[in-house]
């Protein structure tokens, strides 16, 4: 557990001026996990909207050492910097303790990165890599990715005379990190910082690979109120849309239970990029995704040992 | 390898304690590899380079080596590992070939752009499609423009001594680029040939250790690696990309000096041979250089001035150096081993003309675009070339400017 009063006392390490939009969450994740680490961190980070908007030269966010090198390589550029300081503390060369942190966006670990991570993570590098998952490729303006869900209108899969934004449910990245069998993997959300910051703790002392998949309302793509980003992360996970989890050693657990699971209907609404579905014609739309969060959630209870409930009926939209 | 080797006593001088070994061009830059002892290697395997590593991975496994080896799961993560490891402050360096080298094409730019010394062994191979896994040089040219320091061995012993000239050629602090030395697929690196090596003293002794003034490791003065730029500064950190690139030239000669104290075997940007005189010159690189120097001799013997100018560093390319050695000669054959597709023969071509435009004595110059996928390059094609460029220089016309020669049309 964190303590909001430690953490309020440790040096900035990701600094404000950077040139995120208003109420974008990526930042705040980068802050969580400065503040969640003890050790010295190398960050490395995929190109994307984190990295064009903290490194602008010649200014930096970083606090810490920091490699960007391309887009779809975060985590073997990482990996990279870990083997070398394996090697030169093997060596007698290198004397200090450090972490080794990648980042990526949903484009750069969902898609193009996803054979990159893969291979880290493989390997065992002693690394975490955080997806800071706004569900679209932000940075190029709101194409769909991997990581968009059902029904969401992006600027390639728009909404028009047939088209009625993504017909593919969302890949589940989670699972197919804990199909590697690496020791930690959770998925997280900044609108929950003690649940966050506890994860990255655990991700950090772990000797070895770990993945944690964070959602990140993204209020451009998603398009909502910059004030709302931590409101946006709140409905995800209490309507599991998102939920939060950890799977340590391969055993499920869920971290936050809503106490009562909302509609989906309420996380939906509040965003311009699925206005669609509550339009005339789209009444289809709301129960399939309804039942896909469902399926999902369930099985998510079954993998954590915990007791299914009964489904409510959804009506139409 | 080891039964092969003796200690070659009858040598005097730096040749004294070298060992001959009769080893393939992979076990030669694999030995290399041994003897310089990286902190890193990240690498894929690829025909014909698979060697290099596998047989790195032996000496890994055996403690020969303090190399921290990562198998990367293909080469744009091995490239893209290697960045990490040498901008953490490792000395690093991996192997790859075409297609491996093609996958590497994005972050070869970015390792330059980063300057970052990574020694890369790239075994020639041709690119795809057709697939096909011999010999040409389509691999290292697609990547000509990219930063690296390119150089080009003709056999097993040039490979060798050049991967350890690598490390300290890219390392150098006028330097600071990324290298990649090159031998001919198959041709070279699975031809055993005769090969002198060096004490792993001698070789640990002349590469030294590699300590980065600007580290990523270095956690006490954080920094930021690979920034982004818009219009106001990446015009002004490409620019300064090439003065690096010009000084490397210095480098490389005062080098290739030094090495010559410690084998007995010193290296330039080029290597004439009865090239003084020669009025009737080949230009070309790689293996087929040793073919020619045979062709050279039945030439000469026959009452011929022919000559042959192998060029060794092809990046950054010896522009002045080439147009002072052809000016003035009565033909000059110019051999690419890949086709640059661009309507005038390959780039080996295109660099020399642009080499000898302000010479006010240019030689009447022709490419033959050879050996592709690996076709045979015998006596008897590089005699044919040598039999045009005598009518060239009788006439003083070169008829068609390129061909393309040992093909079926």
């Amino acid at each position: 557990m964190a303590n909001l009063k430690e953490l309020s006392r440790k040096p900035e390490r990701f600094t404000g001026g950077h040139r995120a939009c208003a109420g974008c969450s990526a930042p705040i994740v980068a802050r969580m996990l400065m503040m969640a680490a003890d050790q010295p961190l190398v960050v490395g980070c995929a190109t994307g909207c984190l990295e064009v908007t903290s490194t602008l030269f010649p200014y930096t966010s970083w606090n810490t050492p920091f490699i960007h090198s391309a887009f779809e390589n975060a985590a073997a550029t990482i990996s990279g910097v870990e083997a070398a300081y394996q090697s030169l503390k093997r060596q007698g060369k290198y004397d200090k303790e450090v972490r080794f942190v990648a980042f990526g966006g949903d484009g750069g670990t969902y898609d193009i990165g996803l054979q990159s991570l893969s291979g880290a993570m493989e390997r065992g590098h002693r690394m975490l890599y955080i997806c800071y998952n706004n569900e679209a490729y932000m940075n190029t303006g709101v194409q769909r990715s991997g990581a968009t869900m059902f029904g969401a209108e992006t600027t390639t899969t728009p909404v028009g005379r047939k088209g009625y934004g993504k017909k593919q449910f969302e890949k589940d990245l989670t699972a197919i990190l804990v199909a590697h069998g690496i020791p930690y993997v959770a998925q997280g959300s900044p609108s929950f910082w003690n649940d966050l910051i506890t994860k990255m703790q655990k991700a950090l002392d772990t000797d070895g690979p770990s993945f944690i998949n964070v959602l990140a309302p993204c209020r451009l793509g998603w398009a909502f109120p910059p004030e709302e980003t931590i409101e946006l992360g709140r409905l995800a996970v209490n309507t599991c849309a998102w939920p939060l989890y950890e799977v340590v050693d391969g055993q499920y657990k869920i971290t936050y239970k809503p106490r009562e699971k909302m509609p989906v209907e309420a996380y939906l609404k509040k965003q311009t990029k699925y206005r669609h579905l509550f339009r005339p014609g789209n009444e289809w739309m709301l129960p399939e995704f309804q039942k896909h969060v469902d399926e999902k959630w369930e099985r998510l209870l079954t993998l954590a040992g915990e007791p299914i409930p009964a489904r409510e009926p959804v009506a139409a939209g | 390898m080891s039964e092969a080797k003796v200690k070659d006593k009858a040598a005097k001088g730096p040749e004294a304690a070298q060992e001959i070994a009769a080893l393939t061009g992979n076990e030669a830059v694999a030995m290399a590899m041994k003897q310089i002892n990286p902190d890193v290697v990240a690498a894929y395997p690829i025909t014909p380079a698979t060697e290099i590593v596998q047989i790195f991975s032996n000496y890994v496994a055996d403690g020969l080596v303090d190399t921290e080896y990562v198998a990367v799961e293909s080469e744009h993560s091995a490239m893209s590992a290697c960045i990490g490891a040498s901008a953490a402050g490792a000395r690093v360096m991996t192997g790859t070939s075409a297609q491996g080298l093609a996958l590497m094409w994005e972050m070869l730019y970015i390792a330059a752009g980063l300057r970052l010394p990574i020694v890369l062994a790239d075994v020639n191979r041709a690119l795809s499609a057709p697939i096909n896994i011999h010999c040409d040089h389509s691999d290292t040219m697609g990547a000509r423009d990219s930063g690296w320091i390119q150089i080009f061995s003709e056999d097993a012993q040039e490979a060798y001594d050049n991967t350890i000239q690598a490390i300290r050629i890219a390392e150098h602090p006028d330097v600071l680029l990324p290298a990649m030395v090159t031998m001919d697929g198959f041709i070279i690196s699975h031809g055993m040939e005769v090969v002198k090596v060096l004490p792993d003293d001698t070789i640990r002794e002349f590469v030294g250790t590699y300590n980065p003034k600007v580290k990523l490791l270095d956690v006490d003065t954080p920094r930021t690696f690979g920034p982004l730029d818009f219009t106001d500064f990446y015009f002004e950190h490409r620019r300064q990309l090439a003065e690096p690139i010009a000084k490397a030239k210095e480098v490389i000669l005062e080098i290739g000096k030094e090495y010559g104290k410690i084998s007995g075997r010193s290296y330039g940007l080029y290597e004439g041979y009865k090239l003084d005189d020669a009025e009737y010159v080949l230009v070309l690189l790689g293996s087929t250089a040793g073919t020619a120097k045979t062709v050279v001799d039945d030439l000469r013997e026959a009452g011929v001035k022919a000559g042959l100018l192998k060029i060794r560093v092809f990046r950054p390319f010896p522009y002045d150096e080439m147009a002072a050695l052809l000016e003035g000669r009565k033909a000059v054959g110019v051999m690419d081993r890949s086709d640059g597709l661009a309507g005038l023969g390959g780039p080996l071509f295109g660099e020399l003309r642009s080499a000898l435009y302000e010479s006010k004595n240019r030689p009447p110059m022709k490419d033959y675009v050879y050996g592709l996928g690996g076709r045979d390059c015998g006596p008897a094609l590089i005699r044919q070339v040598f039999d045009e460029l005598l009518e060239i220089g009788k006439t003083g016309q070169v008829k068609e400017r390129f061909t393309y020669l040992g093909v079926r049309e």
